[in-house]
Formats: C-alpha cells, sequence, structure tokens
C-alpha cells in the first residue's frame, strides 16, 4: 500500500500542474471566483478560451482514442487531471456534461462523416452540448419519455418537452432521447438524436429553483426537424445508447459540495454551545456528530483512492461508485443543518456579507435536498447498489409486455 | 496509487478464508456457545496455530512468520466473517502486540515463541467496571513485583494463561505481565452477551507480576496497543459486517413473500444498500488504519480511531438489520444471525465503546490540526 503516483502518472501530473498554473489561478475565496466575478457571457467566453488550450497542450479527451484528437491515456490520468485541476478556479463546468457524456456517445454511434463534423469542434471548445433525457414525466424513470420523433422523408420531426437540461441557454448541440414507436414496450421504443440547439423550434426556459439559483432549463421542441443521419443507433435502440451515455458518468469521480467536517470544526471553535457554557467545539452532542462526518468524509476519499487503485490497474469502476452522492448529498444537508441551528435565530441569515462562510452552510441547506435527486435520486442510486452490485431481482414491473401507449401515467 | 493489498496478500486471504469455511463456521461457533463449560475450541485454535497465524506478525527470531501488519489484517477480516470461537484477538492484537511495542528482549524472547506455538494464550486486562476506564480511575496496583486488584470484565481471561495488566505503579500507571496460572490469581467465568467467547473476572492477591515497559507510561502505552488493537478488529468487524450483508442477500433471493421474492421490495433493497455503503465506509477507513498502523505513520492514532468508529457502527447496522431481514427466523436461537449480532456487541465495547471512540478522534483531530 502507498499513495503515491506511479513514475509516470507523477510525471503526468507534474504536467498537468505546470499547465494548470500558467494558465489559471489558484482556488481562494468564493467571492473571488471566476463564475461570481464574471457575467454569464464573460465567462462563457473564458471557458471556451480555456478549452482550447487544454485542447491544444493535450489535456482535453485524454481517455479519448488518438484518432478522435484525443490523448488516449487510461481512465487514472483523467482523474489526475482533474484532481488537479480542481485546486485552480477553473471555467470547465460548461464543458463537463458535453466532453463528459454527451461526446462520447456521439463517438460511440455516429457514422465517421458525423463525428468529423462535431468532434474535434467539441474538443476544442468552439462548440457545447448538453443532455436532454429528464422530462417533467419520466424523471427517475426516465425511460418513460414521451417526447416524440416521428419520421418525414429524410428528417425526423421532434415535438415535446425536456427538463433539468444543464447549460442548454448556451449549447450549440444536444443528444435528445425521444420516442420513436408508442406502439412497442417502453425501452424498445426510443431513439438517441443529435440535436441543433439554436434551430427554430427549439426553445430554452430557464428553471427558477427552490434555491433561489436558475442552474437549470426546461427545453421546449416544436415541429424541430433533425436528419436521419444525425441519429445515433437504429430507432427504437435509445435506451441502450442512453444506458451508454449514463456509463459515462460513473468516471466522474470527485466532486466537493460546499463545506464538510474541517470547515464546520473550525466554525465550532467560535460559537456558543447550547449550554451556554464554553464553545460548541467542547460539547458533547457536536463532538459525537463530529465523528460520524470525519468517519464518512475520510471514508469516501478512501473509497475514491481505491477506486484510483483499480483505475491505475487498468480497471473500469462498476456502480459501486453510486455510493459517493448517496454520502455526499446527505452529508452536506446535515452538516448545513447543524451549523444554522447552532447558530441559533441569528441562523436565518444568509447574507453572505454577515453568515459565517460568506453564506456557505446556508447554500448547503438550500442546494443539498436538490443534489439529493439530481443524477439519480438517493432512492435510485440505492436500487442501482441493491441490483447491479448485490444481485437482488428487480422490482416486479407492471410495464413489462404492454405497449407504452397503454401504460398508466398518472395524467 | 496503490491503496490496495497486495496480490500476495490476497491470495493468503483467499486461503485463510477456505481454511476457515473447512475448519470454522457457524457450527465450530456453536459448540462453544452450546457448552458453558467451553471457553474457546481447541481443534481450532490448533489448527490456527499450525497454520502460523498466531505468529504472523512475530519476527522470525522470536518464532513468527515476520510477516508484516497488513498480512495480520487479511487474517482478522477472515477470521471475523467465521465468527471464529477463540481467544485470536486478545493474544495477538492485544497480549503480543504489547510486547512487541514494549517488552524487553528477555520478555520477548521468553513470551514470544510460544505465542507462536499456541502454548501461550494471552489476554489484556484493563476494565475495572461499569464505564469507560481512564488513566485515573484505575485501582489496580503494581508495586514493583507483585499485583492486587481486580479487572472485570477480561475478554478470554478464563482460559489465557497470561495477561497484560494496567496497574497503577505509584503515582502513575504502568503495564505489567502476569503469569495466570499461580497461587495469586482467582478467575471468575462471566456469563455475557458472546458466549461463543470466554470472560473472566479476574482477582489478584500479591500475585507475582513484572512491569513492562517503563514504569509510568503504562496508560500511553496502553493507548498505542489500543490503536494497534482497533485497527485489526475493525478488520474483524468489517469481516462480520460483510457475512451479515451476503448472509441477508442470499435471503432476500430465496425468501418470497407476497408470491414475490423480498428482496425484490425497495423497502429490503435499501435496507441492504444502506448496509453495502456502511461497510464501503468502514472498509476505507480499515485500510488507511491498515496502512498507518503498517508503515508507523504519524497519522496512526487519528487512523485508528476512524477505523474503529465506523467499523463498530458498520458491524451493528449490519448485524441488526440481518436480522430484520430475516424476520421471525432470524430470531431464532438454531438460525446464526444472532451470532453476529453478539459478536458485533463485544468487538464493539472490548477495547473502548464507540462513544469513547468518537471523542478520541476528534481529540485526534484537534491534535493534529494543533501539529
Amino acid at each position: 500500500m502507498d499513495f503515491n503516483d506511479t513514475p509516470e502518472e507523477a510525471k503526468f501530473r507534474a504536467e498537468a500542474r505546470a499547465f494548470l498554473e500558467a494558465n489559471l489561478t489558484p482556488k481562494s475565496s468564493d467571492k473571488e471566483r471566476l463564475q461570481r466575478k464574471l457575467t454569464p457571457a464573460e465567462y462563457l467566453k473564458a471557458a471556451k478560451a480555456y478549452q482550447a488550450k487544454k485542447a491544444e497542450n493535450g489535456f482535453a479527451g485524454i481517455t479519448w482514442a488518438k484518432e478522435q484528437g484525443g490523448r488516449g491515456l487510461p481512465p487514472i490520468y483523467s482523474v489526475i487531471f482533474n484532481q488537479e485541476e480542481a485546486k485552480f478556479d477553473a471555467p470547465s463546468a460548461p464543458f463537463s456534461i458535453g466532453l463528459g457524456m454527451c461526446v462520447p456517445t456521439v463517438i460511440a454511434f455516429a457514422d465517421e462523416a458525423t463525428k468529423d463534423r462535431y468532434v474535434a469542434k467539441a474538443l476544442r471548445g468552439d462548440e457545447i452540448w448538453c443532455q436532454l433525457f429528464s422530462e417533467p414525466g419520466a424523471g427517475s424513470d426516465v425511460a418513460a419519455s414521451k417526447t416524440k420523433a416521428v419520421r418525414d422523408g429524410d428528417d425526423w420531426v421532434i415535438n415535446g418537452q425536456k427538463v433539468w437540461t444543464t447549460g442548454a441557454q448556451f449549447s450549440d448541440f444536444g443528444i435528445v432521447l425521444v420516442r420513436t414507436n408508442p406502439d412497442v414496450e417502453k425501452h424498445k421504443g426510443l431513439t438517441m438524436f443529435i440535436v441543433d440547439m439554436k434551430q427554430p423550434g427549439v426553445d430554452v426556459r430557464p428553471i427558477h429553483q427552490a434555491s433561489g439559483g436558475r442552474d437549470f432549463n426546461e427545453v421546449y421542441f416544436t415541429d424541430v426537424r433533425v436528419p436521419d443521419k444525425h441519429r445515433l443507433g437504429d430507432p427504437g435502440q435509445g435506451w441502450g445508447v442512453a444506458l451508454v451515455t449514463l456509463m459515462n458518468e460513473r468516471l466522474a469521480v470527485g466532486g466537493s459540495y460546499g463545506p464538510d467536517y474541517k470547515e464546520i470544526f473550525e466554525f465550532a471553535k467560535g460559537i456558543n454551545a447550547p449550554s451556554g457554557d464554553g464553545p460548541l467545539i467542547q460539547d458533547e452532542a457536536f463532538r459525537q456528530k463530529l465523528a460520524d462526518w470525519i468517519v464518512r468524509a475520510e471514508g469516501y476519499k478512501l473509497a475514491k483512492f481505491r477506486t484510483m487503485t483499480a483505475l491505475s490497474k487498468g480497471q473500469t469502476p462498476g456502480p459501486e461508485s453510486s455510493i459517493g452522492k448517496v454520502i455526499n448529498a446527505n452529508q452536506m444537508m446535515d452538516i448545513g443543518n447543524t451549523a444554522i441551528e447552532a447558530l441559533d435565530h441569528y441562523g436565518i441569515i444568509n447574507d453572505g456579507d454577515l453568515a459565517p462562510l460568506e453564506g456557505a452552510f446556508h447554500q448547503s441547506y438550500m442546494f443539498a435536498p436538490g443534489l439529493r435527486i439530481a443524477g439519480g435520486t438517493d432512492e435510485i442510486l440505492k436500487n442501482i447498489i441493491a441490483e447491479r452490485v448485490l444481485g437482488l431481482p428487480q422490482d416486479v414491473r407492471v410495464d413489462k409486455g404492454v405497449a407504452f401507449k397503454d401504460l398508466p401515467s398518472g395524467r | 496509487m496503490n491503496f490496495d493489498f497486495s496480490d500476495d496478500q490476497k491470495s493468503l486471504k483467499d486461503e485463510a478464508r477456505r481454511f476457515l469455511a473447512d475448519k470454522a463456521g457457524a457450527k465450530v461457533t456453536r459448540r462453544v456457545l452450546d457448552d458453558a463449560a467451553v471457553s474457546y475450541d481447541d481443534g481450532l485454535w490448533r489448527s490456527v496455530a499450525e497454520m502460523g497465524w498466531l505468529g504472523a506478525a512475530i519476527p522470525e527470531e522470536h518464532g513468527g512468520l515476520g510477516l508484516g501488519r497488513l498480512e495480520l489484517c487479511v487474517l482478522a477480516e477472515e477470521l471475523g466473517r467465521a465468527v471464529a470461537p477463540i481467544p485470536f484477538s486478545s493474544t495477538v492484537y492485544f497480549f503480543a502486540e504489547s510486547l512487541m511495542l514494549a517488552g524487553s528482549d528477555a520478555q520477548k524472547a521468553a513470551v514470544l515463541p510460544k505465542v507462536a506455538a499456541g502454548e501461550v494464550i494471552g489476554c489484556f486486562a484493563l476494565s475495572e467496571g461499569p464505564g469507560a476506564p481512564s488513566a485515573s480511575s484505575i485501582q489496580a496496583k503494581f508495586d514493583g513485583a507483585t499485583l492486587n486488584g481486580v479487572k472485570i470484565p477480561v475478554t478470554d481471561g478464563d482460559c489465557a494463561s497470561h495477561a497484560v495488566v494496567v496497574a497503577k505503579e505509584g503515582a502513575g500507571v504502568s503495564l505489567v505481565l502476569v503469569d495466570l496460572n499461580q497461587a495469586g490469581v482467582t478467575r471468575t467465568t462471566l456469563k455475557t452477551l458472546d458466549p461463543t467467547r470466554g470472560h473472566a473476572k479476574l482477582e489478584f492477591k500479591n500475585a507475582k507480576a513484572e512491569r513492562i515497559g517503563a514504569a509510568g507510561q503504562g496508560w500511553d502505552l496502553a493507548e498505542a496497543v489500543l490503536d494497534r488493537a482497533a485497527v485489526l478488529l475493525a478488520f474483524e468487524q468489517v469481516g462480520g459486517s460483510q457475512a451479515c450483508l451476503e448472509m441477508a442477500t442470499a435471503y432476500a433471493k430465496e425468501r418470497y413473500a407476497f408470491s414475490r421474492q423480498i428482496g425484490s421490495f425497495q423497502a429490503i433493497k435499501h435496507k441492504l444498500a444502506d448496509m453495502y455503503v456502511s461497510i464501503e465506509v468502514a472498509r476505507s477507513n480499515a485500510y488507511y488504519g491498515a496502512w498507518a498502523l503498517s508503515t508507523e505513520a504519524a497519522e496512526m492514532p487519528f487512523a485508528a480511531a476512524a477505523s474503529r468508529v465506523a467499523a463498530s457502527d458498520a458491524y451493528y447496522l449490519c448485524a441488526k438489520e440481518n436480522i430484520q431481514t430475516h424476520g421471525g427466523m432470524g430470531f431464532t436461537w438454531d438460525v446464526d444471525c444472532h451470532l453476529y449480532f453478539r459478536r458485533a456487541k463485544l468487538l464493539a465495547v472490548q477495547a473502548g465503546a464507540p462513544a469513547v471512540w468518537k471523542e478520541k478522534l476528534v481529540k485526534r483531530l484537534e491534535q493534529r490540526n494543533a501539529a
């Protein structure tokens, strides 16, 4: 056991760090972050410029095949780059879904001409991609998508609505999962397409979240035409294509979600305990909770080291990495809630100038409910662990052997 | 990054699992459970000694195999999985580790070869009554040659030939080595939650004893022994938790209710997924503890506490939810769920209860940050 890189990994890490130091500034306070300081348009411009530099220097598509403009390295190198990049204020958010999930799907399923048209431009950051899967009536059960595409000559015509689409407002293209045959079982009547997000009939509207922000969108499709050559996979094979997209999500090892045990530990030194007798950090009930947070945060971090070890040996992580978000989202909720309650009446103030950590605990409190749902709810992730890791049987399905059009949908 | 056991260590683990599947398991554990006169399974103990496991981490010069602590960790996981009814942890994690940590060359040369050969069964006597002990609460008294006082409970104290005892010496605390087969020692067998392991009250009246390590260093040494044991016990706890999860998963696949496998109900799936998550957290922390133990890292006190907290919580969760998944069957004497449920509690309290270790963990975070 050791925590060191192999010599090749260490060399790559040093290379990555040199590139990042030359092009970015280290992360500092939240207020200083590019995303807060710049207008959305300025931020997007900075993001595109940064992505172009990554591509020029061989840090875009690290795991992609060389013929796709990538570097052809094993996944561990991508993890190493992400670890280093996370220490900097990198304007990389607009590309994470497109390059992490959408374009790999295009590479897996599109013909050569289509790949030539799209892949290089995406890698250089000239064009941004989004993923259009969820619908108002198809969240956890995304295969219940109702947005439909009907064949018309060499085109397909799409009508319907997608929801929770990250980055749709600035995306050039998307991959969209639609129903092309409602007369067969629901998983068998879906097809995946590349869609031009800037064409007429595509209407992007921001969602006003419960947390106050507007990070996601609804996307309406009205008679949107897509050429058949933009189909990914055969008609009716869309569910299999979608699973490939979602599998790429698992490689996205990482993610820090607001203040963790170290922050609330520091915070607890400067706040009164409920007994009124000394600081909260001396309160035994608080200390017992803190210990629980420590073992979960450290356990999650160390589990990632185990995943990295598997990657380093050339193995592919399986569905077991689903545990990360279940642990993190709930811990983020709990820590935010505990800090707010520790502040007593003052805890209601979330003004960044008055609240501790510029209101970061409050942000956790308001954002964690969304995180417990996004990218697979706690419940769905636990189903995944139970079914794919432990091998438990699927729930009894009422949608097997029934045409999609005959399924009850509650409305 | 290589945060995993080596291929050799993994094959040792596979070998241990096959060996224990053959020589140990519920049938062997139940022999001890069902016979109040028996405190451990002698046949299994002899087999384990023959395999060299008792001396796995003891240097070759003292009759051991001279392997590292990582090898001991993989053995611990398998012994935990098998709910082995032998005084392995008392002898190896506590007693032998105390001697290797603080014993003189003469003490090591005299005792460790006998441990490795299975001729000495050791135990560790710290508790003196209800509640967590502290340096100032210890009443047992060592005067430089003899020991007086009472220790209760002492795990495996009924079958051990030797004990390491935490005792007062002058104004401080020392660790002392005592041969339990002498006139000055009275043993009383105790009834406990986990009858698959022996427990005793030990009374010392002018019992001959010798100090291990320097006078007055006993409490720090005891803490260091507890840290080492904490990591090794964490592996036993992870092994036991994993056995519970596998048992519950298998039952959820074969048991039908409402004309379907109960494992198809989300209420059961989510329960088992929670068990899985707790084990992953515990295993990852235990691996870190193993790394710290084997490299004598400065992180050891923190890593040991984190290992122990995560593993105690995981085993409690897994053992109780294994019973729940089995329904009424799980509450019968004949189904093995309660073996794990009993052992989970012994392992959780025997080297300091979870709340004590949570407090230690936070204190060590404070110390680490202050350093």
